[in-house]
């Protein structure tokens, strides 16, 4: 099939409307603007082509209904789907808002989780489902899941954004809270990226959810080497000080991109009060639906569940504090923050590093 | 005098929006310990995790200070559940307060707005036209309606007049209605706590059974009379009076052995015809788990239905569904069903248990069955032997006894082109029968019907809440020289600037007229 080309066409599209974005930056042209935005739309479509190809072929070979079939059942489906949303979610900022300035962020973590996919060689075959997902509960509930994490992730960079471009003393309570976020996120990244490496030999053929399994971190912090270990532990220390010590610099960077903070409040609220009901219909309520049609039980605190209703109660905790009790500025950019948090450990840290029913194990 | 001053403070603390962001914090981080403990796990396996967390040496006394709290089966401790209740309470509390407020906005029709108001509000606009009052007015009304706003008219001394209109003021119950369905779900999982049950039954293929396990654990010496009662109910078919009389005691005395033991009669019977496992082709990967069930109720088989993961059956208010199987342990008691088939494409079903022989329709071939394996394997040199005591690959040895001689041949449930035979007649090799069991999952839940209707109400609340807004529009014309003074004044309750682009739309119309 030619999913992986159209897949491979649209991860250039995305690096090459990030170069096109950084130059708009630079030179602030308008018509430079309109042809990042070309690229993006372009790469934007053929990643749908992709999915759709993808979408087929899962459909004819294993011979499953329509519904069924969306291509949405493991790491490598659900990351490209991400990416997806992030990109049109993006498209619909750029449009309402009048403002290219988070291209050049947007596209570059697009064209990554797409380029990262193709170069390790990971398998991206195609999986028959077990029987536990056969169920047209599916795609509601896992679409409409993704679509919110794409508003929240939204919020997050928003939100961080906010805190960077209004603290400005290195002990200001805020200052420390982004800068130490930031580290601790490119410290994660970096580990990542040194696992990756290390074992990029054993990775081919392999599934990415086995790969991380068995490598994530053993080569930093969960080394078998204490000295590993502690170098490591030192290392993202560093990692987190150097960004306390240089934040200055990245607030001027995103100083120039003519983001008023009163917008940027406004987009994290919006995209939070656009992905609340969507998470809790399409995660929360279709999910307990399909629990209840598939285990017999709507509710049963597996890690999953309980991991979404964190999420829930955070984003809840962010409106009530808003809406009520008027919270506005750092103290609510930082409850956003942690909703992200949340999320990433209801989609990533559950699956990886807790079981429960959704490992999809056999039937129990 | 002072003790009202109390009950007041008390209603105040349930009902602060302070409360429910302290509750939100404590379920959430609370949840987490949750999700790291293995809830009802054995020991080992969270000495293990606390050992990985903590260290080997500090894990034992943690482990021992968590259990105090609770902690191994915390979603069910008083403290978690109390959290429950202060959030359900809290929204009670809420929901009653802010009643009133709500449905006086939202049901109080819309009324002029004083002259001398419209200067205040936030969103405005002004204009002039250089119609008459009368005519201006008909123009307003045409304009606000072409943004969908249906006016109503009140006259104002010397001559003015006020047009005023509102839209969608129920989506102010949308965020009322999120909040109660929040009690209505936790109402239908109280119930179905109460009056519901969660069990199991393993069914073997060719049985039924007219009752359910508990799930919930009971304590070992009625374990060991568990099989007594269940074969006296089930003996009755669920007739207590007369599982009671067999029994020789009175019938109080057993519904209360039988709850004491975890047993739940169902009051009919539930039998296991078949049970399959499909793979996909040319794969160990399982694509389907599937049992063949009847109820049987009064006698009468009133339900006949194939039941699969995600595709429970429902009766009388139990669900069975799907969830998990296994070998009874003796395979030597189990039936070959095949189809035999002739070269000459004549064909007969039949059914052979193991030593019994069957010949191929229109031929003098007779065919024995000889051997059976849940898990076929050949090793290096050929020789066959079992790999696995689930049935994951079954076969059987058929001894075949022809005009072209006698020889013994594997025949492979799931691979169809092994059920060819030298001899180029066919044996279709069905299902060997008799020797698993599938588990089913049995719940009755009659709060469910609750929690579902929570789910559509908190959805709708939600939507209603976030994209909709309560709109309401002022338009007021005074008589001026050479025409009308239009003054606008509109106000939403929330998505603001949808509303302020309307009413530039419905400005630019008026103007456009004006012309």
């Amino acid at each position: 099939m030619q999913s992986p080309l159209f897949f491979g066409i649209s991860s250039i599209s995305y690096v090459v409307a990030m170069m096109v974005y950084i130059t708009y930056l630079a030179f602030r042209k308008n018509s430079i603007g309109v042809t990042a935005t070309a690229v993006t739309i372009f790469g934007f479509a053929c990643q749908t082509l992709a999915i759709g190809l993808r979408w087929i072929e899962f459909h004819d070979t294993f011979g499953m209904s329509w519904l069924r079939s969306i291509p949405l059942t493991n790491l490598y489906e659900s990351l490209i789907f991400f990416v997806w949303c992030l990109i049109l979610g993006y498209l619909i900022v750029e449009f309402k808002f009048k403002n290219r300035s988070f291209g050049a962020f947007v596209t570059p973590v697009a064209a990554l989780a797409l380029l990262f996919i193709n170069l390790s060689g990971m398998s991206t075959e195609i999986e028959p489902l077990v029987p536990a997902l056969q169920s047209n509960w599916l795609l509601a509930h896992v679409m409409m899941s993704f679509i919110s994490y794409s508003t929240f992730a939204l919020s997050f960079s928003t939100a961080l954004m906010y805190l960077i471009i209004t603290t400005d003393k290195k002990s200001e309570a805020s200052y420390i809270f982004w800068t130490a976020a930031l580290g601790i996120f490119g410290a994660v990244l970096i580990a990542m990226g040194i696992d990756f490496i290390v074992n990029f030999k054993a990775m081919s053929g392999m599934k990415p959810e086995m790969f991380i399994h068995s490598y994530l971190f053993k080569s930093t912090f969960l080394d078998a080497n204490g000295a590993v270990r502690l170098v490591s532990y030192l290392a993202a220390l560093g990692l987190v000080l150097f960004v306390w010590r240089f934040g200055s610099s990245l607030k001027r960077v995103i100083g120039n991109f003519n983001l008023s903070a009163e917008m940027l409040d406004e987009i994290t609220y919006k995209s939070i009060a656009v992905g609340f009901p969507i998470f809790t219909l399409g995660g929360l309520i279709f999910g307990a639906i399909w629990a209840d049609q598939a285990w017999g039980v709507y509710w049963s605190w597996d890690p999953k569940e309980t991991w979404s209703l964190i999420t829930w109660l955070v984003y809840a905790f962010y409106l009530h504090a808003r809406l009520l009790r008027g919270w506005r500025g750092h103290k609510i950019s930082v409850v956003a923050v942690f909703g992200f948090v949340a999320v990433i450990f209801t989609y990533l840290g559950v699956n990886l590093l807790l079981s429960g029913l959704h490992s999809y194990g056999s039937m129990k | 005098m002072e003790q009202k001053s109390l009950s007041d403070r008390i209603w105040k603390f349930f009902s602060s929006v302070k409360l429910a962001i302290v509750v939100f914090s404590l379920i959430a981080l609370t949840s987490i310990v949750g999700t790291i403990i293995e809830q009802q796990a054995p020991m080992e396996t969270n000495m293990k995790v606390l050992g990985r967390i903590v260290g080997e040496s500090a894990a034992p006394a943690v482990y021992s200070v968590l259990n105090a709290l609770g902690f191994m089966n915390m979603y069910r401790s008083w403290w978690f559940l109390s959290l429950l209740a202060l959030f359900a309470l809290n929204l009670l509390v809420c929901s009653i307060e802010r009643f009133p407020a709500i449905w006086r906005i939202a049901r109080t029709p819309i009324k002029p707005l004083p002259p001398d108001t419209f200067k205040s509000m936030q969103m405005k606009a002004e204009l002039s036209l250089g119609e008459k009052p009368d005519l201006a007015r008909e123009k307003a009304i045409a304009a606000m309606k072409s943004i969908g706003f249906n006016a109503s008219l009140s006259g104002e001394e010397g001559g003015g007049w006020q047009l005023y209109s509102q839209k969608t003021p129920w989506s102010r119950f949308g965020i009322y209605m999120a909040h109660f369905s929040i009690i209505i779900i936790l109402a239908g999982a109280v119930l179905g706590k109460f009056l519901g049950f969660e069990a199991f039954m393993n069914i073997p293929e060719g049985s039924g059974y007219s009752v359910a396990i508990s799930t919930g654990g009971v304590s070992q010496s009625v374990e060991a009379e568990r099989d007594t009662y269940m074969q006296a109910i089930d003996a009755s078919n669920g007739d207590y009076a007369q599982a009671a009389q067999s029994l020789n005691m009175p019938v109080k005395d057993l519904k209360t052995q039988l709850l004491k033991a975890g047993i739940i009669p169902l009051g009919f019977t539930v039998k296991c015809l078949e049970f399959d496992v499909d793979y996909y082709p040319n794969t160990d990967m399982p694509k389907a788990y599937k049992s063949h069930l009847q109820v049987i109720d009064g006698g009468q088989v009133v339900v006949d239905q194939w039941i699969g993961v995600n595709k429970p059956l429902r009766y009388k208010g139990v669900t069975f569904y799907q969830s998990s199987y296994g070998p009874m342990g003796n395979y030597a008691n189990g039936i070959a069903m095949l189809t035999l088939k002739s070269a000459t494409g004549q064909t007969q079903d039949v059914s052979l248990g193991l030593g019994q022989s069957a010949t191929i329709p229109g031929t003098k071939t007779v065919v024995k069955v000889g051997d059976f394996t849940p898990a076929l394997a050949f090793d290096d040199s050929q020789r066959p032997y079992t790999y696995s005591k689930m049935m994951v690959n079954p076969a059987i040895r058929l001894d075949v006894t022809g005009p072209s001689g006698s020889y013994s041949e594997w025949v492979l449930q799931r691979f169809p082109e092994s059920w060819r035979l030298t001899d180029g007649n066919i044996a279709q090799f069905n299902h060997f029968w008799g020797v698993q069991y599938t588990g089913l999952q049995t719940r009755k839940d009659p709060g469910v019907a609750l929690v579902y209707l929570g789910c559509i109400a908190l959805a709708l609340g939600l939507f209603m809440a976030f994209f909709m807004s309560h709109r309401r529009l002022w338009v007021r014309g005074i008589p001026e020289k050479g025409g009308t003074r239009l003054m606008v004044a509109g106000s939403a309750s929330k998505n603001k600037p949808t509303l302020e682009r309307q009413i530039e739309k419905m400005i630019s119309l008026l103007k456009e007229g004006g012309r």
